[in-house]
């Protein structure tokens, strides 16, 4: 079961990012360039819908709590995420995208796959030393999320939380609907 | 040619949605990690072995593949997971999206991206350098932070997790700069 969902729920993800554009080089780097947004937009109002529904559907039993998983926030998360900012201007995949844009034909994205297993492979080599440095020490208590979501531990503690996080996920929508389509 | 930003945010929403409903939230960068360990036990035999001692049943000689109770060893021993298989079929799902992409465009992929031959010409060499590099970069900066735009950004945010938001806070204050300034003409 597990693994026929593997392969139906990867396949259309896989097939989704191709189709939204996001294993195009030049609309990602467009949307960083900032000149052409369609992929912040989608983006903003993907996690806007997913959230608000998730959310609903917490507050309303429909779905299991046990499924959701937040990951530990540490020092880590920052330093990662600039470096993964740059590699991401630079090369113009993010792993996802990279493998999708693979399976499309882009002879670029294997050169980005064959270095994101080298990139991978470096880390792996140094995780005993980084995390011996402290890089990885909780921060916020470790699983931390702004709300509630059943196995996390929240910034914020209350019954109409939920209604806040739903919030939330529909300002992004509408935030997707306000921005224009390219700011340069 | 791709779909229009609602219908994209319609299908992306779906996934995410439908992923954490069914079984857990979508991850990918991880399964770099795992690949690695793959062929890495090829030519080291006892990179990854049984531990009953350990919450998953496996161990390891590397820190990073042993840690969590080496749940990452685990995977290396088991290819048929449902992560990897995910990832594995994300490249099939890529495969029929690029089929449908030439159908309904009538044109091949374009291989060099604009912004590339703008700012150096047709230099198809030094493309697939700038991807390799990019690759190493982005995956080195995707472990440390515990997981890449899928797994902390989408996935995260979605879930209101403090490192969702933190990651990509950081990813794009460098990467918007970043992009501009390398591909400027």
């Amino acid at each position: 079961m597990d693994i026929l969902l593997a392969i139906l729920l990867g396949g259309l993800f896989g097939f989704v990012l191709q189709r939204v554009g996001a294993a195009d080089p030049d609309k990602i780097v467009g949307m960083l360039k900032l000149t052409d947004l369609h992929l912040m937009k989608a983006i903003l109002a993907g996690i806007g819908i997913a959230s608000s529904l998730l959310f609903a559907g917490l507050m309303l039993g429909l779905v299991d709590a046990g499924h959701l998983d937040i990951k530990t926030m540490h020092w880590g998360v920052i330093l990662g995420g600039l470096i993964l900012g740059a590699g991401w201007a630079l090369g113009g995949f993010c792993p996802g995208t990279g493998l999708v844009a693979l399976g499309s034909g882009r002879k670029d994205a294997l050169f980005f796959i064959l270095g994101g297993l080298a990139g991978a492979g470096i880390f792996t080599s140094m995780y005993g030393g980084l995390d011996e440095a402290g890089w990885f020490e909780k921060l916020f208590g470790g699983d931390a999320s702004l709300v509630f979501t059943g196995n996390s531990t929240p910034v914020l503690s209350g019954s109409w939380t939920g209604l806040l996080a739903i919030g939330i996920g529909i300002v992004m929508i509408v935030l997707a609907r306000m921005l224009p389509d390219k700011l340069r | 040619m791709y779909w229009s930003w609602l219908k994209s945010g319609f299908a992306l929403g779906l996934c995410f949605l439908l992923a954490v409903i069914l079984v857990k939230p979508i991850g990918v960068s991880t399964q770099f990690v795992i690949l690695d360990g793959m062929i890495a036990s090829v030519f080291n035999r006892n990179l990854v072995f049984k531990d009953e001692a350990s919450e998953s049943g496996y161990a390891s000689s590397n820190a990073y593949l042993n840690k969590s109770g080496g749940k990452y060893a685990k995977s290396v021993a088991n290819p048929l997971n449902y992560s990897f298989l995910f990832v594995l079929a994300m490249l099939l799902g890529g495969i029929i999206g690029g089929i449908v992409h030439r159908r309904k465009t009538k044109h091949p992929i374009r291989q060099t991206p604009e912004f590339h031959q703008r700012r150096f010409m047709n230099a198809a060499v030094l493309r697939y350098v700038l991807a390799f590099v990019g690759g190493i970069v982005v995956l080195w900066g995707a472990r440390m932070a515990g997981g890449c735009t899928s797994g902390n950004m989408m996935s995260g945010i979605m879930q209101t997790a403090v490192s969702g938001y933190f990651f990509a806070a950081a990813t794009f204050i460098v990467a918007i700069p970043v992009a501009i300034f390398i591909y400027r003409k």
